[in-house]
């Protein structure tokens, strides 16, 4: 009894050796533990930087307007992005269109129709299928998709869309298959399982004793899916959505395989292009010190910084997201 | 017993010096001769144990890549001119010499059944020509059924010394087709529809899956795949088909000793059997290099693919190199490169 | 008393036939997605399996033009590489993911790396490729597997640290501060007990991201380039099984295009094995 009220009154030399000891461990553990997390962000200014310092003299020789030139002549020199960015945004925008609506009807068939013992199985179907690497979406584009596209679908969109007036410039051109049209499609099967995903997460989240007041007075599922689902979830699908457009944006073998490579602006879909990521893969490995390999890490930083944009809009809604469920962000 | 010993000790010895003595080399560029460095990679593999990994990335590329001294060797169809040479401190020799083919994919037509000219190819790469139709391509081929449909041009994607050579021919047999378009390893291809492709196999790929399209290949490309190819008409007025006779006709009596860096272009060359879009492919070598041991493995590479890799190339339909030219490169280049 | 005739029957029919179309594209969403994405992974399978015999896994990549041939040198490369790059990430991911959230609660610096994290998750490859080319391989001047891994390194590392992060808040308040009480210090508790206790996510998270490195492309195009022959040389151009894929893919050479199929069945497996596993072993963590 008597030596543990000495113990509490006075540490012995042993114990005080023990806790200086702990203190330098935790101060090192602190230590180590923030240097790795800082280096991620080393990490990212470092590409910034670095991306910054090669890309000067192609933007200091041509100013913003480069992002707007449509020139892209390797033997004179003249460089501009117009022809790389727009087919990065058709695409990608083309990949958006088809695949918001399909997610979304996945998203609800998982969450309100599908029977539940099918219910796991299929959710998880749908992420793995997120997973697949996307040079098998490259290849199954240029080897399947391609060749049915030109003998099937191009004929038939250009014999009916293609005859509407003002419309039908979109779906004029040689049926080569390949172009920018097909390169969305692909994109958009190679973002549908992820934003997916992504809304399925986010349905999951809605209170069900929201839905079942919305039942209770008899609102049809479509109408809950409508008026209750989808407004509370509104930040967490757009955020959702951002991410499949961050991915479509960057996307460089399934496009590269597809898209026809050709520095042209062209009015039609059926046209081949080219996007920055596939500019970049074709083009890196021969472009000489000056002003060509300088538009290309150009045309880098500017992908770099649309994407690094669209996917802070898309962390700022689903943290919204987050915090309505109660969640610490 | 010991000397059973001692004679199995030297028989593992030599097996195995070879491969003791084997260096590694990267090499980069051209997709023009791909093939037929690779073939010879092989065989020097197997008699030296040395790897030459080349890396089929262009022309351009080759020449960049060698710039920035990321790989021992540069390998380019678009020869280097010497005054670039110079100030970079680089020799260049040519390798081999092989032809390019404009290849189609046309239904129903035959290898070598369409017979056009270096003005009518001209007009269909620069796209005055646009349907397979057209009278002008017609009137050269009485007789032959050619499906109308329009023309999808299908060229290269990356900087390439194919589409060098390529061009020169058609800038050298059309003023129209030089003012309009040029010559160089990157043109800008007026043609409506115009597909691009990434080295020899992605126009090859590309002309195969394109219906009504129309490419240019080196002829291993197209021989292979058993590609549909043009007959062209040749500067005596003949119509020849590819094959390494008439590449061999074309490159017979060239004299590469006599540009300083001995880049030279050979198409629309004369002689009655000549075919016109004939080529050689060049080796980019630092005079002073930092890595030596592997220079001094790429000279006995080339070495030994001049003196044993000829049948080699022939089989490919590429034409080796004259003795009397190797000759001359092994005194003048390959002694300017330091490699002790 | 009710009257029923308050429900006005062009309102409900046409409610109720809002419904049925709109679950009607539901379902037929459903099925176009499954359609399609059963469509490519079957012609994967059956391309795929018209590729797989042992020479696939023994034979070297064969040369433009020559018959047949394996993928045995982009299968071992892809190993070293990715095998290289975990043994980078792992650590590094797992101690920044311990940082996060040991130390995240309270600290402006966590929060901005959090968020940094979140960026590099799904920033283009190919810039990350470019990055590691200008960094790496044009400074020492020739194409190596360590700049591969570099590239490879910084896709996987913000898997890991993420994953680690999220697993870490998972462990129950109430383990630390048992430990707390009875004067662990800070980084015992950490490795001994809330480490221990998250291992089995922590898992999860080193397999996802090995599986999101396996099928990168991009970040190798520039780095590691390719090798025709077998090399176990990290310190020079190393054959890897996406590049080779999409060398031989577009190529109109048949035994290349065979071989690319197979070297993506290859892929997709691991791939889809790794999620799997992952799974599976996060799973058991929950139950058990």
């Amino acid at each position: 009894m008597t030596e543990s009220t000495q113990s509490h009154a006075m540490p012995t030399p042993q114990a005080l050796r023990i806790a200086k000891l702990q203190r330098v461990q935790d101060f090192l553990f602190h230590g180590i533990t923030q240097f790795f997390a800082l280096s991620v962000l080393i990490a990212l200014l470092g590409i910034i930087i670095s991306l910054s310092i090669n890309a000067w003299p192609a933007l200091h020789t041509f100013g913003p307007a480069f992002f707007f030139t449509q020139e892209w002549d390797v033997v004179n020199g003249e460089f501009g992005g117009l022809i790389a960015i727009y087919g990065t945004v058709v695409t990608s925008v083309i990949a958006l269109l088809i695949a918001v609506p399909l997610s979304f009807g996945i998203a609800v068939f998982l969450t309100e129709l599908c029977p539940t013992p099918l219910r796991r199985p299929l959710g998880t179907a749908v992420e793995l299928l997120a997973a697949v690497p996307s040079i098998i979406y490259g290849m199954f584009g240029l080897f399947i998709f391609a060749p049915l596209f030109a003998e099937y679908i191009q004929p038939a969109l250009a014999a009916t869309l293609g005859q509407i007036p003002g419309l039908g410039i979109l779906f004029s051109g040689a049926f080569n298959g390949i172009g920018i049209l097909c390169a969305g499609l692909i994109l958009a099967m190679m973002i549908l399982p992820f934003i997916a995903s992504v809304m399925r997460d986010v349905f999951e989240i809605v209170p069900p004793v929201l839905k079942e007041s919305a039942y209770g007075i008899g609102c049809t599922t479509w109408e809950v899916v409508k008026n209750v689902v989808l407004p509370y979830t509104k930040a967490g699908v757009i955020g959702g959505v951002m991410l499949g457009l961050g991915r479509a944006l960057g996307e460089t073998m399934a496009v590269t395989f597809v898209i026809g490579n050709a520095h042209r602006l062209s009015p039609s879909l059926f046209a081949p292009g080219t996007s920055i990521a596939s500019t970049l893969a074709n083009e890196f490995g021969e472009a000489e010190a000056g002003n060509h390999l300088s538009s290309l890490f150009a045309l880098a930083l500017a992908l770099f910084i649309i994407t690094f944009i669209v996917l802070a809009f898309a962390k700022w809604m689903l943290s919204n997201m987050e915090r309505k469920q109660g969640l610490k962000t | 017993m010991k000397s059973l010993f001692k004679k199995a000790l030297l028989i593992s010895a030599i097996c195995v010096a070879p491969a003791a003595f084997a260096v590694d080399m990267t090499g980069a560029g051209a997709t023009f001769p791909y093939p037929i460095y690779a073939k010879w990679a092989e065989a020097f593999k197997a008699k030296t144990g040395s790897n030459l990994n080349y890396q089929s990335i262009g022309s351009s590329g080759g020449i960049k890549q060698i710039k920035a001294k990321t790989v021992d060797f540069g390998a380019t169809d678009n020869p280097v001119k010497f005054e670039d040479l110079e100030k970079d401190g680089m020799v260049q020799f040519p390798a081999i010499i092989g032809g390019v083919v404009p290849v189609i994919n046309v239904d129903g037509v035959k290898p070598g059944e369409i017979k056009l000219d270096g003005p009518t190819l001209a007009d269909i790469f620069q796209g005055v020509i646009s349907d397979w139709g057209d009278k002008r391509i017609a009137i050269m081929n009485p007789g032959v059924k050619i499906p109308s449909g329009p023309i999808t041009v299908v060229t290269r994607a990356d900087g390439s010394g194919t589409t060098a050579i390529f061009t020169d021919y058609l800038a050298k047999t059309s003023a129209l087709f030089r003012d309009a378009v040029g010559s160089g390893a990157n043109v800008k291809w007026p043609a409506a529809s115009t597909v691009g492709g990434k080295g020899n196999e992605g126009v090859a790929a590309n002309v195969t899956r394109v219906k009504n399209s129309v490419g240019y290949v080196e002829y291993a490309y197209a021989k292979k795949n058993k590609m549909t190819f043009i007959s062209l008409k040749n500067k005596a007025g003949n119509f020849v088909a590819p094959d390494d006779a008439t590449f061999a006709a074309a490159a017979a009596g060239t004299d590469w000793a006599k540009v300083p860096g001995m880049g030279t272009f050979i198409t629309d060359a004369s002689g009655a059997k000549s075919w016109p879009i004939t080529g050689a492919s060049f080796i980019l070598l630092y005079k002073n290099p930092e890595n030596k041991a592997a220079a001094a493995e790429v000279i006995k590479f080339f070495d030994f693919a001049f003196k044993d890799g000829k049948k080699m190339a022939e089989d490919l339909d590429y034409v080796p190199m004259p003795d009397v030219t190797t000759e001359f490169i092994r005194k003048n280049v390959f002694t300017k490169v330091i490699t002790k | 008393m009710n009257n029923s005739s308050n429900i006005d029957p062009a309102v409900f029919s046409r409610r109720k036939r809002a419904n049925k179309i709109g679950l009607a594209l539901s379902v037929g969403a459903m099925g176009l997605g499954m359609v399609f994405l059963l469509w490519i992974l079957s012609v994967l399978f059956f391309k795929g399996f018209a590729a797989l015999d042992l020479s696939l896994f023994t034979a070297d990549t064969p040369a433009p033009g020559s018959d047949g041939g394996g993928l045995a040198n982009a299968i071992v490369g892809s190993l070293m590489l990715v095998g290289c790059c975990t043994l980078i990430s792992t650590p590094i991911g797992v101690l920044a993911g311990l940082y996060l959230s040991e130390y995240g609660d309270r600290s402006r610096i966590a929060s901005i790396t959090r968020f940094v994290t979140d960026i590099m998750l799904s920033a283009p490859s190919i810039v990350i490729g470019l990055f590691v080319y200008a960094f790496v391989v044009a400074q020492v001047r020739h194409f190596s597997g360590w700049a591969g891994t570099i590239a490879l390194a910084l896709i996987a590392i913000p898997v890991v640290v993420r994953t680690t992060e999220n697993m870490l808040r998972l462990v129950p308040g109430s383990l630390r501060e048992a430990a707390y009480a009875l004067g662990t210090p800070k980084w015992k508790v950490a490795f001994m007990i809330t480490l221990r206790a998250a291992q089995s996510g922590i898992m999860t998270g080193i397999l996802l991201s090995l599986a999101r490195v396996s099928g990168e492309t991009a970040p190798l195009l520039f780095t590691a380039l390719n090798n025709q022959f077998f090399s176990t040389n990290m310190n020079a151009p190393m054959a890897n099984l996406p590049v080779v894929i999409f060398q031989f893919a577009m190529s109109p050479y048949d035994n290349w295009v065979n071989l690319a199929w197979g070297g993506a069945l290859l892929i997709t497996f691991a791939v889809l094995a790794l999620n799997i596993l992952a799974r599976v072993v996060f799973r058991e963590k929950v139950q058990g």
